[in-house]
């Protein structure tokens, strides 16, 4: 009897190959598409960051937080002051930036762990309150009625467009990356055991505790990033552009909308909140009010989103994260060929 | 100082109404209602409207507002809100995320973003002597009398009645209560049914004492939700205390800085979470 553990399918491969070969043509497209085209990517990379984060936490660390946006803005606030106050390239102070909110994320998680469940949500919201009230009382960051970036005076428009683009493209790049290689780790697989069961995780000998708080800094490093970079695109910002609660609120929707606890379910949300967005959005709150519908419905009818029903296809996975144990089980004595076994029991299939 | 903190009780009784509704939800059927300050603010909004048709006082309105509010609740929870419990928090949070936005934005279409209140009448106006140069508002002084009674109706609904006693048993374990012969869907529904009469009336109270917009939902659910973790969850005379504690806060802050207010409640929250994770009077299960 042998036995291989299947990590990767065709499809996935076809994926990675030809989400390669977008990239390759998307970092051409300062050469030939329009500004407006550019913004609209940086801003709905923003939204794809921090729904991919929420999903890390949320499907896969059992942690629904609604006060991410709390290291959203906290990003945000430190790359404006790296290139204000100290003279830092803006776009260089974004990992900076990342790297701050990462670190920021260790005390903050010794108050929101004491909490757990729906009161964790809250508590987390409370904190992210506590960080807009707190900035909106600096003066030296204009307050409750922010400030502009300034250190991208003198730098050319369509330099400054271009770059902005760019970096935004390498920030999705490797936040997707982050969280594929992540997953497919070894950490990710005791991640993905504590989101099936935390007691049989942990009766395993998965440090449960330890593998949340990875998950929770992880998370505010990409929530950072993503908030410097939108920042950075934004030019000005104010405590309740930052700290604001529609970023969360757009990121459950994203995520519902995709799948939550898959790895593409962000992306395929994030491709469906762009086209609604683009349609719908001048109905403002009658658009808002369906997208709270359509998040409750989701949830409701239809839990594993446009990526679970994908996925359901055998095959069909674009970025496989699980572990497929196959067993090629040798028969003692030959099956007669007229009741062949059907190829379930010989190939019994475990996904972990 | 004691005006501050005579100021603080009563702004902390109307806060205990706040999170009485959210205290009990989350005590029987572990479900975080995050809509809890959106519905409040939706119970001053249909208070203010019903006024009128009823003849202009605030207690008629209150009247009719609270069997609907009880029907509301019942039907939410039977229809929607049973469908999300279950070991993972994730979709009821969810719903009732969604339901918050959506409420959020019915109400700014139905009546605007501007804020509204509704008419006391002369208990706007009236107040007591305490004594000395102490006055105190009328109407806060019933709003804190009212968040008394509440807290010790709930504690003695838990402790004395075959109501309560269902409410502690499918807390406690669900499946051997559905043994024993409740129907934790119905039980779930009574449940939640009295949180959206407490709802109701923690908004119709908010309507006459202060100003209702449809932007203000977050902060009372943020003011709800720290007084029962000041106060220690499972217990409602805690959840009293707690807000208690917060309203003080909240008005000492103000007195040092009009912005400041809210944010020093906050901090006074994340202190005693810091320094007792459980609340100030911990107690398992009401």
């Amino acid at each position: 009897m042998s036995a291989t553990v299947i990590r990767s399918t065709r499809a996935s491969q076809a994926t990675i190959g030809i989400g390669a070969a977008l990239c390759v043509v998307a970092a051409t497209l300062p050469f030939w598409g329009e500004s407006s085209w550019m913004r609209e990517f940086v801003e709905i990379a923003c939204y794809l960051i921090f729904a991919m984060m929420w999903n890390l936490l949320a499907g896969y660390g059992g942690m629904v937080s609604v006060g991410q946006q709390a290291f959203f803005g906290l990003g945000g606030y430190v790359m404006l002051s790296l290139g204000n106050f100290l003279g830092f390239n803006p776009f260089l102070a974004i990992p900076l930036a990342a790297l701050v909110s990462a670190l920021a994320a260790l005390p903050v998680s010794r108050l929101a762990f004491r909490l757990q469940g729906g009161y964790f949500s809250i508590g987390t919201w409370v904190i992210a309150e506590v960080f807009r009230l707190s900035i909106a009382n600096v003066s030296a960051v204009g307050g409750g009625s922010g400030t502009s970036l300034t250190a991208l005076r003198g730098i050319s428009r369509a330099t400054r467009e271009h770059t902005t683009y760019w970096v935004a493209l390498g920030c999705v790049v490797a936040a997707i990356a982050l969280v594929y290689l992540f997953l497919r780790s070894k950490q990710g697989l005791a991640l993905q055991a504590i989101r099936d069961s935390e007691v049989a995780a942990e009766s395993q000998g998965v440090g449960v505790a330890r593998m949340k708080l990875a998950v929770y800094v992880v998370a505010a490093f990409g929530c950072g990033m993503a908030g410097a970079l939108y920042f950075v695109s934004n030019l000005r910002i104010s405590p309740d552009a930052a700290f604001g609660m529609n970023w969360t609120a757009f990121a459950i929707f994203i995520v519902m909308i995709g799948g939550i606890g898959r790895i593409e379910g962000p992306l395929i949300g994030a491709v469906v909140f762009w086209a609604l967005n683009k349609f719908f959005s001048d109905y403002g709150t009658w658009y808002q009010m369906g997208l709270g519908l359509l998040a409750i419905a989701m949830t409701l009818f239809f839990r594993e989103g446009l990526g679970g029903f994908l996925q359901r296809r055998p095959g069909f996975e674009m970025l496989p994260t699980r572990r497929i144990l196959k067993l090629d089980v040798q028969p003692a004595t030959p099956v007669p060929a007229h009741t062949p076994a059907a190829p379930s029991q010989l190939m019994p299939k475990v996904s972990l | 100082m004691t005006e501050t903190i005579i100021q603080g009780l009563l702004l902390g009784g109307l806060y205990c109404l706040f999170s009485l509704g959210l205290s009990l939800m989350f005590g029987v059927m572990r479900l975080t209602n995050i809509a809890q300050g959106d519905l409040i603010v939706a119970g001053g909004f249909a208070a203010i409207s019903v006024a009128p048709l009823v003849g202009g006082h605030f207690v008629m309105a209150g009247v009719v507002l609270l069997p609907v509010a009880f029907a509301v609740g019942y039907a939410l929870q039977r229809t929607v809100l049973n469908r999300t419990l279950g070991k993972d928090p994730l979709p009821s949070l969810v719903v009732t995320f969604g339901l918050s936005i959506v409420i959020q934005n019915a109400l700014l279409e139905l009546y605007s973003a501007d804020p509204r209140s509704l008419d006391a009448g002369e208990l706007a106006t009236g107040s007591l002597n305490l004594g000395g140069d102490i006055y105190v508002g009328t109407l806060p002084l019933l709003i804190l009398v009212a968040a008394l009674a509440c807290t010790a109706g709930l504690q003695l609904l838990f402790s004395t009645t075959s109501l309560g006693r269902a409410f502690r048993a499918v807390s406690d374990d669900r499946e051997a209560a559905e043994l024993m012969g409740l129907n934790s869907a119905k039980v779930y529904s009574v449940a939640t049914a009295l949180a959206f009469v407490l709802i109701a009336l923690a908004g119709l109270f908010q309507g006459l004492r202060t100003t209702v917009s449809p932007a203000d939902g977050p902060l009372l659910l943020l003011f709800a939700f720290e007084s029962v973790i000041i106060g220690g969850m499972g217990s409602f005379w805690g959840t009293f205390v707690g807000a208690l504690v917060l309203g003080v806060s909240q008005q000492v802050g103000f007195k040092f800085d009009p912005g400041w207010g809210v944010w020093f409640g906050h901090l006074v929250f994340l202190a005693v979470l810091l320094v007792r994770p459980n609340g100030l009077f911990p107690k398992t299960k009401g």
